[in-house]
């Protein structure tokens, strides 16, 4: 660890990308996500990395393929109608088993929207939204100290996996500034080698990067053996943070900029004596599903909040059944929940026992 | 303790960056800080305003509906955000561009022709800096001097140096007429 500075989101995840060992960047322009990109072009040149503005998000997507089937770390990053632009790459490089980070800096949608915050990506983020039997780890930072973190994380759980990895954040985290200690940087060098990579074949035979395969038998196998990577991924990866539901009695699913607004509503809820928790899933893909099936045995409300029209409280109501109530709370467009506008929903959901004062 | 304050005004007026430098300062003062700007389509002349919290504890949201205190640099700032500030909080307003006194009661009012303070000093655009330096004494969330020390790093880091002493003028200036 280092220095503390102040630095704004978008900057902060550039940072850490080149702190991981990332040597080349390609992305084009989108708000709210310019600054990354920019910052890229200022520092990926100093760290001997190759950062390039490409002609569009497509082009980008696939020269970070190209990267990656060479061998090197790699990344892009855009906002949402740039990511949609992005996915058939990103079912490519999944279908190769190519890591590579991408960075969503989502905004209102759907179409062009604005270039407000939002959480209307969740389904395109955790459910595919390319083509094929492919899945992608998606992890959810909530400050931006955490987005440096993961940002670093994606890279070593991309590379240990063969697979993209999506780093979804909003308008909020990648406009504001916050004090970061980055963590010390990694040397490329020293990374364990490809030996799938394309770093060409003397002296050993040669590989093949390709999604293409004619053969049924011979497809079915390599997604088969693909999914158990997937079924590895879920067993070993899921991320989630509880704050405040050891005696919960109703608790807040929510996650990246929702999830750190909430946990002010947690305080201001505890001060008038309603026993409110929070639930962040910090990996949206692998879902912290068994977390949220233990809480459901023993509250009675899970409140999901999210910048949407309900995407991922469709995960919630997987995990919760029916064993608790499972509303739902959302704004679209671009409009921030605040602390009390998410206290107002948390209140509908808490009766009062009147003669002994008490919440429930 | 957890104090936040919008700081808000036209485009140009330089509001974005009084709050970064508050924000800086805080920083170097030892408390947990985020800094928040509006950032739609604005534009000189537009509206602009950034939220700044400061915190003894790690900053939860960096949004509030009931900030601490207010810095109105322009009428239509004041008309947005009076009715938000929490009660016993604090409204800094630059009496040369709103002529309406604060209809709330229960709040401080802080208010000062920045403007005309701005131009004593040399330049009309350090006005952002009168405003900081009033809500600084009003507040007292840091001390002037760590105000001071970050708004000069960060000047000298955009090569704007010889802004300096003006804009510690300003601070002063400010600071002296809360």
């Amino acid at each position: 660890m280092g220095e503390k500075i102040l630095i704004a989101g978008n900057d902060a995840i550039a940072e850490a990308g080149i702190r991981a060992g990332c040597r080349s960047y390609f992305g084009y322009p989108i708000t709210p996500q310019n600054e990354l990109l920019e910052y890229m072009s200022a520092h990926m040149p100093k760290a001997g990395g190759a950062f390039v503005q490409a002609e569009s998000e497509i082009g980008a997507i696939y020269m970070c393929y190209g990267a990656s089937a060479a061998g090197g770390r790699t990344m892009t990053s855009s906002s949402s109608p740039g990511i949609s632009l992005k996915l058939e790459g990103i079912s490519y490089l999944a279908g190769c088993d190519l890591p590579c980070v991408i960075v969503n800096v989502a905004r209102g949608g759907p179409g062009l929207g604005n270039i407000a915050p939002a959480q209307g990506d969740y389904f395109q983020a955790t459910k595919g939204g390319g083509h094929g039997d492919y899945r992608m780890v998606v992890l959810a930072p909530a400050t931006i100290p955490e987005a440096t973190e993961l940002t670093m994380l994606a890279f070593d759980l991309a590379d240990k996996y063969w697979t993209p990895v999506l780093v979804l954040v909003d308008g909020v985290l990648g406009q504001m500034m916050e004090p970061v200690e980055f963590c010390e940087p990694v040397d490329p060098t020293t990374l364990p080698l490809k030996p799938w990579a394309l770093t060409g074949a003397q002296g050993r035979p040669r590989n093949i990067v390709t999604s293409f395969f004619l053969d049924p038998h011979e497809l079915s196998e390599i997604n088969l053996k693909r999914q158990d990577r997937y079924r590895r991924i879920e067993a070993q990866e899921v991320r989630y943070e509880e704050f405040e539901t050891g005696d919960a009695t109703i608790v807040i699913a929510a996650y990246g900029t929702v999830a750190r607004i909430a946990k002010t509503t947690v305080k201001l809820a505890r001060n008038e004596g309603i026993k409110l928790g929070l639930l962040r899933p910090i990996t949206l893909w692998p879902f912290p599903y068994a977390p949220f099936r233990a809480l459901s045995n023993r509250v009675k409300t899970i409140l999901t909040v999210e910048m949407s029209a309900g995407q991922m409280v469709e995960d919630v109501r997987l995990a919760v059944a029916e064993r608790a109530e499972t509303p739902f709370y959302g704004e679209l467009g671009g409009i921030v929940p605040t602390p009390r506008g998410i206290l107002r929903e948390v209140r509908k959901y808490v009766s009062y026992d009147a003669e002994n004062g008490q919440s429930f | 303790m957890e104090k936040s304050v919008i700081l808000a005004g036209f485009g140009g007026q330089g509001v974005i960056l009084a709050g970064k430098v508050l924000a800086q300062a805080g920083m170097d003062h030892g408390l947990e800080v985020t800094w928040f700007p509006s950032y739609g389509p604005e534009m000189r002349g537009g509206t602009a305003n950034c939220t700044v919290v400061l915190s003894d504890e790690p900053v939860a949201s960096p949004l509030a509906d009931d900030p601490t205190a207010l810095i109105a640099m322009n009428l239509p700032s004041l008309d947005k955000f009076e009715s938000t500030v929490a009660s016993g909080g604090t409204i800094v307003l630059n009496s040369s561009l709103i002529e309406r006194p604060v209809m709330r009661a229960d709040v401080k009012v802080v208010s000062i022709p920045m403007n005309e303070m701005a131009a004593k000093v040399g330049s009309a655009l350090a006005i952002n800096m009168v405003a900081l330096g009033a809500y600084i004494k009003a507040t007292e969330v840091t001390p002037l001097a760590t105000v001071k020390t970050a708004m000069a790093q960060m000047l000298e880091k955009d090569g704007k140096g010889k802004f300096i002493p003006t804009n510690e003028q300003a601070l002063e200036e400010g600071y002296n007429a809360a």
